[in-house]
């Protein structure tokens, strides 16, 4: 099946390169877009509090605000308050504004769900005819004569052994004249990019983002409302050099979303990142926000921390590398998505130059693909002389002093990069290990005591995991595979050097030692890819499960029927409140679209 | 030999449901085809692969992404696509069950007139499995449900059919007829990617239910729509005399 351009991956990224070729070449270029979820936004997970830059840049026409939450319900937040906290056990500082790096100043931000915004974003793009199958994964690239053809869809129907059912259908190969690869951090074909092709100057560093969804009562939601904190309980001294922090964020129209991230280049093997997680909500300047709530959906995938000096060559022949995939979040800015859908504009402006001056009839008109894929090193060029490299390259060795001095330190150099050098100090800080060779042996530690979950604000794994509306067919070959070279690695090597540190750092309970025996629980796996990263030497290579499986984290909105009504009729009355300031300044008001789908119908209760 | 097969669009069966507003939460709740839906239209297509049926009509009552479960007939396999679009909750709580027969009544009756009728046995959100038989008996025509086994038998088919009791055997001498399957008649199909790709050329006709002269009001009213209660928590007792005594006292289970 020969397209001009495929794109694997539906996240912010790809969705924005298919927008912006279909806008540039309307129907003269055929263009695909593959994901493994089962729908786009499945598997989308992020904070978010959103820079929308480079989406206005897209659809420069559009409300992309009203627009959402009139297709989606989800609720585009403007950021009212913007608060850093240093937290101590018991207490915490906040630190000024004005002692912040700019780029953490959120003034015309906002919060939202990606997972939601990348669902219009596919509607978007449907309309303009880019073709969108979700639920199939890319599970081989296809390489002939060092040039990217393509990839071949994973097989489906085969069982747990490996033998084909009778449901069996083999993997598809999808072909094009130019592959987009946006399949977001650590990206399993991307990795293969990265060996076959040579990509990697350096190592990228990574960190475990896990998040929560709380739906909480109207009196404690304070819409707009964004809060980092460092300190507790990662970072017990200025010195610390775990590195990572949490975020919370309050989504109208009752939302927050909590989540702490955890440098997965941490040393401690007993550090279990969920608990830490779950221990940080008790922080007395944390729980009154989530307190009488209700947690209502749970998640987890790991984002690039190591910026500027970790982004491997962007180009081969016949594909490019787009959005996290790439590495192009910024972390102090703690912002990746308006990167993302940037690149995927430079890398839609590079291929339609590219394929439009071939001079060849392009796959839409022919069905075949006539010539080798072209090189397209000017998206390489444009990224170079680009706002994506410009930003990154300022904070370019900020993470790399957190590594090397901990925290406190860290956060004199930031301040010192962003507010002086910009990154044109006349050296680099740079980073050279492998998060998996960060982890120290469990003989210099001793392991950590967490509370016990209390149900209501704090869970178990499994309780919460059952939130993120994880599935996979039961009957397939487990996808997590043991590297052949590697496997005396879990019983000789992690367990009794690393004290099974995979046993602590998977969110989602996968891997367990029973018996001292390795158990991997692959239908619990929510596509984090923290395993491939932080497993001591790497022993796991992550490949796609059958398409369709994995997290569903497109539920997000929803109400109780006893703070329903309260939260959308203030909500009704604030956009009428709008609507009327509108009005009042002379400008026409439009008519406000319903804000969610649901459908508000009474029942009779009849004698009950 | 024409056959027409039902596929309702349901919340996906992985899915925990909630509820709100008296009554189950459907935005942004993930939807797809009823599983034994999906086994229906596995078994329409496998008769038009043995060359027993000629063509196979999907048909699917909802709202407008209907069509998208009717393309995942179409890539299994099915001809064209029929689509009676309402607004109306087809999940009990305002479509039910005799409205919708009429609707399949209505359909086969006076337009495809269809020689099989392949049906799910039951909707896994309603859970009624009632449309089967009340269709069958407005045709005036036989059925089986809860078929396990079909085969073409003659003029018609011979259906093994599961209950409680066992398995029993019917002999469908007169079509049309209809069915309705359950799980382990077959096991569905993917739906791979090119076909998929083929079925986007596959016709479907929208029908407005509206237009189709039925009288569509829910005969049973929904009194109340409720979370089961959560579990309460186990106790642990001290000795097995403790265990007795509860069982016997409490639970009233011993004698």
């Amino acid at each position: 099946m020969p397209f001009d351009v495929l794109i694997v991956g539906g996240g912010p990224a790809g969705l924005a390169a298919s927008i912006k070729l279909k806008q540039l070449a309307g129907d003269s270029l055929s263009v695909c877009v593959i994901d493994k979820g089962s729908e786009i936004g499945s598997h989308i997970l992020s904070g978010n509090v959103f820079d929308p830059s480079s989406l206005n840049e897209l659809f420069p026409d559009k409300d992309w605000k009203e627009e959402v939450e009139s297709a989606t319900g989800s609720i585009a937040t403007p950021v009212s308050v913007d608060e850093f906290l240093v937290l101590t056990e018991t207490n915490s500082f906040a630190i000024p504004n004005l002692f912040l790096p700019p780029q953490l100043n959120n003034h015309g931000n906002y919060v939202i769900s990606l997972s939601q915004l990348c669902r219009w974003m596919a509607q978007q793009a449907e309309e303009l005819g880019v073709e969108i199958y979700p639920g199939f994964a890319a599970a081989d690239v296809l390489i002939e004569e060092g040039i990217v053809r393509g990839i071949r869809t994973r097989d489906v129907g085969l069982a747990k052994d490996g033998q084909p059912k009778a449901t069996f259908e083999p993997g598809v190969e999808l072909r094009a004249r130019q592959t987009l690869f946006a399949e977001g951090a650590r990206g399993s074909c991307t990795e293969h990019l990265m060996d076959e092709f040579n990509l990697r100057k350096g190592p990228q560093t990574y960190g475990l983002g896990i998040k929560e969804v709380w739906q909480v009562p109207k009196e404690q939601h304070r819409p707009g409302f964004v809060q980092h904190t460092l300190g507790w309980p990662l970072q017990s001294s200025i010195f610390s050099k775990t590195f990572g922090g949490s975020f919370l964020y309050h989504q109208e129209p009752d939302l927050v979303l909590v989540g702490v991230v955890v440098g997965l280049d941490y040393q401690n093997p007993y550090l279990n990142p969920y608990q830490e997680f779950q221990r940080w909500k008790t922080h007395p300047a944390i729980r009154p926000h989530l307190e009488s709530g209700e947690c209502i959906s749970y998640g987890a995938r790991v984002l690039n921390e190591g910026g500027y000096h970790s982004i491997p060559t962007l180009t081969m022949p016949g594909a490019q590398l787009l959005g996290c995939g790439a590495g192009f979040l910024n972390a102090v800015k703690i912002k990746g998505t308006h990167t993302a859908i940037r690149s995927g504009i430079l890398a839609a402006e590079a291929t339609h130059e590219a394929l439009t001056s071939e001079g060849v009839d392009p796959v839409s008109e022919t069905f075949e693909i006539t010539t080798p894929p072209p090189h397209v090193k000017a998206y390489q060029e444009k990224y170079e002389a680009s706002s994506i490299k410009s930003e990154l390259y300022e904070i370019r060795n900020t993470h790399e002093a957190f590594a090397r001095w901990g925290v406190g330190p860290g956060l004199i150099y930031t301040g010192f990069s962003t507010f002086i050098t910009k990154g044109r100090e006349p050296w680099t800080l740079a980073h050279n290990k492998l998060d998996a060779d960060a982890t120290a042996p469990a003989k210099g530690f001793s392991p950590i005591q967490y509370p016990a979950p209390d149900g209501k604000l704090t869970f178990d794994l499994l309780t919460n995991l059952q939130r993120s509306g994880v599935y996979h067919a039961e009957d397939q070959p487990i996808h997590l595979r043991v590297k052949p070279e590697l496997q005396h690695v879990p019983t000789e090597v992690s367990l009794p050097q690393y004290a099974a540190p995979e046993s602590r750092f998977c969110p989602a309970g996968v891997y367990e030692y029973v018996d001292k025996k390795l158990v991997i629980n692959s239908q619990n796996c929510v596509h984090c890819k923290c395993c491939g990263i932080k497993m001591p030497r790497e022993y796991i290579r992550w490949t796609v499960p059958e398409g369709g499986g994995g997290p569903q984290y497109q539920r997000k909105e929803r109400t109780t029927a006893k703070n329903a009504q309260e939260n959308f009729a203030s909500h009704h009355d604030r956009k009428k409140e709008a609507a009327q300031a509108k009005d009042n300044e002379g400008k026409t008001s439009e008519e406000r679209p319903n804000c969610v789908n649901q459908q508000y119908i009474s029942y009779d209760i009849k004698g009950i | 030999m024409k056959i027409l097969v039902g596929v309702k669009r349901v919340v996906d069966y992985a899915v925990k449901v909630r509820v709100a507003q008296g009554t189950v939460e459907l935005a942004n709740v993930k939807q797809s085809m009823n599983p034994f839906c999906e086994i229906a239209v596995e078994e329409a297509v496998r008769l038009k692969e043995s060359n027993i049926a000629k063509e196979v009509i999907a048909l699917s009552i909802g709202p407008k992404q209907c069509t998208e479960t009717l393309r995942t007939a179409l890539a299994m396999g099915c001809d064209r696509g029929i689509h009676i679009q309402t607004d109306l909750r087809t999940d009990y709580m305002e479509l039910q069950p005799l409205a919708i027969a009429k609707l399949f009544q209505q359909i086969v009756a006076e337009k495809e007139k269809p020689d099989l009728i392949l049906l799910g046995k039951q909707g896994i959100d309603s859970d009624c499995g009632q449309v089967g038989p009340m269709l069958a008996g407005l045709l005036q025509c036989p059925q089986v449900t809860f078929a396990a086994k079909v085969e073409s038998k003659d003029n018609g088919f011979l259906v093994e059919r599961e209950t409680d009791a066992g398995t029993e055997s019917i002999h469908i001498q007169t079509l049309p007829a209809v069915i309705t399957c359950d799980l382990r008649l077959n096991e569905p199909r993917y739906a791979t990617l090119p076909n998929i790709m083929k079925a986007k050329k596959k016709p479907v006709e929208t029908i407005l239910a509206e237009t189709m002269g039925i009288d569509l009001t829910p005969r049973n009213p929904v009194l109340q729509v409720m979370e089961p209660p959560p579990r309460k928590d186990g106790i642990k007792v001290a000795d097995v005399d403790a265990l007795i005594d509860k069982l016997r006292n409490e639970a009233k289970v011993l004698a």
